[in-house]
């Protein structure tokens, strides 16, 4: 009994690691859907492929070092007084020198290449999405299509999109996993991230910065069609009826959790500069209105 | 009269923290009661609390470090828990707010009030040996450093009964520690146990510095320096650099809670960026403060149990120097995404990866050390070992988080917090029991459980791979830190095996108890009173176990690296003195108890706005300091027949056991 029931644990053994395996095969960050996550996937490899050139070595001499030396082994040769090679110590500092000018030049043309605000090579004419977050929720404003919607964007494949990010609360993190970079949210202040999705599909969004008692529930979902129903989805918003004005905002600006997907099909204009502007002193003075106008 | 401070600061409604405080105070009755019972007041008075001996001092830090072990354990065991079950409908059994003060309590305790005072403790007790010193350069200012850092320790854990801790995480990033978002008193347990614990720890940082530098025995030149002693000047010059750093940016972080001035805040030109920079500019050195003395112990536990010298002592030198130098200039990596331009963020991602190459180089020479060496498999050599292997991966992973592009889309998830659990305990926890087990000998004159020591490694070791290896393909999947519920239903199975390893790792800690209490009870058998039980090499290991107070009855004189194996090998080891000499000692004094004592009272009273105490409580600690410096009867002369008759009681004992 007691062996048949083992017998079949080591059958389902497998089984279970099959399962594991799968689900890890699939994680997002090795399975991304855009360009820019495509990019840091094979990043993360090159760069990984390049250390283990050093961690395996060192993982096996420990290994068999700690063995062959071992105190009761009395055939292994001892040296006691031996404790320096010139030739061995070069070796030690000339290796991971190589290897980290290796990985010191793919760092710097990648961190260019990979810079979130840099926008993407493409021929496509790029979507503008401004993100907010809240507490604890993110506000998406579309202000080509002048809708708005709570915890929902979506946009077409192969287009890029510009994002526009700041915060109405504390410091956020804005991340679509399946898509690549994630850049912080922050009050008063505008960071930018440039992604694409290159397949259709609904991808999850979350944030990716500590918030508050409401931050697991901080999700929202990024869907990535075709062009006909991203137009419909827009359709959609407009059709909701509700218009995004001041009072709308400061109801929404409000502490809620796991706040439900809504639809704004009209938005006060202004609305994101407004909310970065409040942050700063008042009254602005020339200079500064300039550069929120030139948007830096 | 009691400012913000009422009975609703107790935690009536929360069984769990009930459960904590009713736990605490059983404890502490018990101790309390056993203590009495014992008639040990005058003995622990005397002896301990008001002692400015370093090795006593180095004791009661490690001791708070293993009670603060237990107290971050626990808090690690229930996080696991939570994340196992609290999938979909279920939303656990921590609301948010529980949570939220749990993790980070948990960060803050196990860096700052467990590592840090483990790493502090082994340096009081081993480098003023090595170096064969009679004390510290500032033996009273030592016991002011040990009773700050004890109020830190006792404003954490008091946030537990009255009032909440901090549900920021560790880091307390603004604006959500700002009052704006924070208004109950959580930040404030957080800045001021973290602040006073942190003068303490400024203190400890120049005392040190000026006694390595200042107190090395005649011959002992830098170059023939333990390593171990050197990876503590190192940790005590990064000390000094960087605590200070943490100390302006809480107390700017305080002007903006206590006084509505805007440093960090969203409105009136505050900048969150710069408490950001400030916190890590301080938070990167503070790793290497912690893992540079681990590096420091495994050097001399491969160089004795292989019987072997190090390998590339100089090598080593630099290797560590040079860690200290690029520890200060990596800080950004903390927040590549935080928006700055691609050359910011290579310069800084390259700077970081430079320090792989001291760390490899490091990893090598203690390889190159067993080569050809004789490697007994004692429990020092078990935590090396592991080190090695573990602190690896740690790195690889480190270097990874290290390119921004990578960064990109693994910051803030759990590949960091399996990243940095990986270095921190693969490297210095692993690192400090290396120490504990390989110094206890000497600190208390019997050794430790061997068998119930490997037991203690193995555990800690398979339940470091099953609780942090899941985390790193979490990581992957894009599952975000401190999150304290989920919907994916493909996080779950990882979150499950993590909190199984987390549950082989609480067995390691029962074995390490036990291995205390068994070793306690067998100390006669596991005697040692050669004061060198394993053959050592370095000068601690030519005194007595534990060493008289006065450390060494004359000062040796020091021609080569390896002073005491040097020593052992011209065969001057046994030669008894001509003469013996007075010796000049500080006496012991209890300012550094009321130092403590009013600066809890001064915190405490910040924490809940009671102004008149917290007023008594700086007066006190300036009366205190004033009292102290009036009296000139702080040190004594120890007769040269006194110092004769503890070395020759000590030199018959090694006779009757030969």
């Amino acid at each position: 009994m007691v062996r048949k029931k083992a017998s079949r644990f080591v059958r389902l053994l497998p089984i279970g690691a099959v399962a594991l395996l799968a689900s890890c095969s699939n994680a997002p960050i090795l399975n991304p859907k855009g360009q820019v996550g495509a990019d840091e996937k094979s990043l993360i490899i090159t760069a990984a492929l390049l250390m283990l050139i050093v961690v395996i070595p060192v993982i096996v001499l420990t290994l068999t070092f700690a063995f062959k030396y071992r105190a009761s082994n009395t055939k292994a040769k001892f040296m006691p007084d031996w404790a320096h090679s010139r030739k061995i110590e070069t070796v030690v500092w000339a290796v991971p020198i190589i290897i980290v000018i290796a990985l010191g030049i793919v760092t710097w043309t990648s961190t260019h290449k990979l810079d979130p605000f840099r926008p993407l090579d493409s021929s496509a004419k790029p979507l503008t999405i401004e993100a907010i977050s809240l507490d604890w929720k993110w506000l998406f404003i579309y202000p080509e299509q002048g809708i708005a919607t709570v915890n929902q964007i979506a946009f077409p494949v192969n287009v890029p999109i510009d994002f526009k990010i700041t915060s109405d609360t504390v410091m956020n993190s804005f991340f679509i996993p399946r898509l690549g970079s994630q850049i912080y949210s922050m009050a008063g202040m505008q960071t930018q991230l440039h992604l694409i999705a290159n397949s259709a599909g609904t991808y999850n969004g979350i944030s990716a910065n500590f918030s508050g008692a409401g931050f697991s529930g901080m999700n929202f979902k990024a869907i990535a069609g075709t062009e006909q129903q991203f137009n419909d989805w827009v359709n959609k918003a407009k059709q909701s009826g509700s218009a995004l004005d001041q009072a709308a905002y400061n109801q929404l600006a409000k502490q809620s959790e796991d706040n439900p997907v809504q639809y704004f099909s009209s938005v006060k204009a202004n609305l994101f500069r407004d909310i970065i502007a409040k942050y700063m002193f008042q009254p602005m003075d020339k200079k500064m209105t300039n550069a929120m106008k030139s948007g830096s | 009269m009691f400012g913000k401070l009422t009975l609703s600061a107790l935690p009536l409604d929360n069984p769990i923290q009930m459960g904590a405080v009713v736990f605490m105070a059983v404890c502490g009755v018990a101790i309390l009661g056993y203590v009495t019972y014992k008639k040990l007041w005058v003995y622990i008075w005397k002896e301990w609390l008001t002692s400015v001996d370093h090795k006593r001092i180095g004791v009661m830090y490690i001791i708070v470090a293993f009670v603060m072990l237990i107290r971050g354990f626990i808090d690690a065991l229930m996080m696991r828990s939570q994340l196992a079950v609290a999938y979909g409908a279920n939303h656990g059994y921590l609301p948010p707010h529980h949570y939220d003060q749990i993790f980070s309590a948990h960060g803050t305790i196990m860096i700052l009030f467990m590592a840090m005072p483990f790493i502090i403790g082994l340096i009081n007790i081993v480098v003023p040996l090595q170096i064969g010193a009679r004390d510290v350069a500032f033996p009273f200012m030592n016991s002011i450093s040990l009773w700050l850092f004890l109020v830190g320790v006792v404003l954490v854990n008091l946030s537990l009964v009255l009032g909440d801790f901090a549900q920021t995480g560790w880091t307390a990033y603004p604006p959500l520690s700002e009052l704006k978002y924070s208004p109950g008193v959580g930040v404030d347990y957080y800045i001021w146990s973290l602040e006073i614990a942190g003068v303490g720890t400024l203190l400890t940082g120049i005392n040190f510095f000026v006694t390595i530098i200042k107190m090395r025995a005649p011959g002992m030149t830098l170059m023939k320096m333990p390593v171990f002693t050197w990876t503590a000047l190192c940790t005590n010059m990064l000390i000094i650099g960087a605590f200070p750093i943490l100390t302006v940016a809480l107390a700017l972080l305080a002007l903006d809670r206590y006084l509505g001035m805007h440093f960090f805040t969203n409105a009136a030109g505050g900048n969150l960026m710069m408490y950001v920079n400030l916190f890590w500019a301080w938070g990167h050195p503070e790793v290497y403060i912690l893992v540079l003395p681990a590096f420091g112990v495994y050097s001399e536990v491969v160089a004795t149990f292989t019987g072997k010298k190090l390998f590339g002592y100089k090598s080593m030198v630099y290797a560590t120097l040079a860690i200290t130098i690029l520890s200060f200039v990596v800080w950004l990596h903390h927040f590549f995404t935080m928006g700055s331009g691609a050359d910011v963020n290579a310069f800084f991602g390259i700077a970081t990866m430079l320090i792989a190459i001291p760390t490899g180089v490091k990893i090598f020479n203690w390889l190159f050390t067993i080569y050809r060496g004789r490697l007994q498999f004692t429990v020092p050599v078990l935590w090396t070992l592991g080190f090695m292997i573990t602190f690896t991966i740690g790195g690889m992973s480190g270097v990874l988080l290290a390119v921004p592009g990578a960064d990109f889309v693994l910051h803030n998830s759990l590949f960091l917090i399996a990243h940095f659990h990986n270095t921190i305990i693969g490297g210095a926890v692993f690192g400090v029991f290396a120490g504990f087990a390989y110094w206890f000998p000497k600190a208390f004159g019997f050794k430790l459980n061997e068998k119930l020591g490997k037991g203690a490694f193995w555990s800690w070791l398979i339940g470091f791979y099953l609780a942090f290896m899941p985390l790193y393909v979490l990581g992957f999947m894009g599952m975000t830190r401190r999150l304290n519920h989920y919907d994916n239903p493909a996080f779950r199975p990882w979150l499950i095996i993590a909190a199984i390893g987390a549950v082989v790792i609480l067995i390691g800690v029962i074995f390490q108890v036990l291995q205390l209490v068994v070793s306690i009870r067998d100390r006669k058998k596991n005697m040692d009173v050669t004061g060198d039980p394993w053959n050592g090499r370095t000068l601690e290991w030519s005194v007595s176990s534990p060493p008289p107070f006065y450390n060494f009855a004359n000062i040796p004189e020091v021609t080569e690296l390896d002073a005491f194996w040097d020593m052992k090998q011209k065969g001057i080891t046994a030669k008894k003195p001509a003469e013996y000499q007075k010796i000049h000692m500080p006496r012991n004094t209890p300012a550094g108890v009321f130092i403590g004592l009013f600066a809890l009272a001064f915190g405490f009273a910040l924490i809940w706005h009671i102004w008149w105490l917290a007023i008594v409580g700086i007066l006190g600690i300036i009366g205190t300091m004033i009292v102290r410096t009036s009296n000139d009867d702080i040190d004594y002369y120890v007769p040269a027949e006194e110092v004769k008759r503890i070395e020759e009681l000590h030199a018959q004992k090694v006779a009757s056991e030969a």
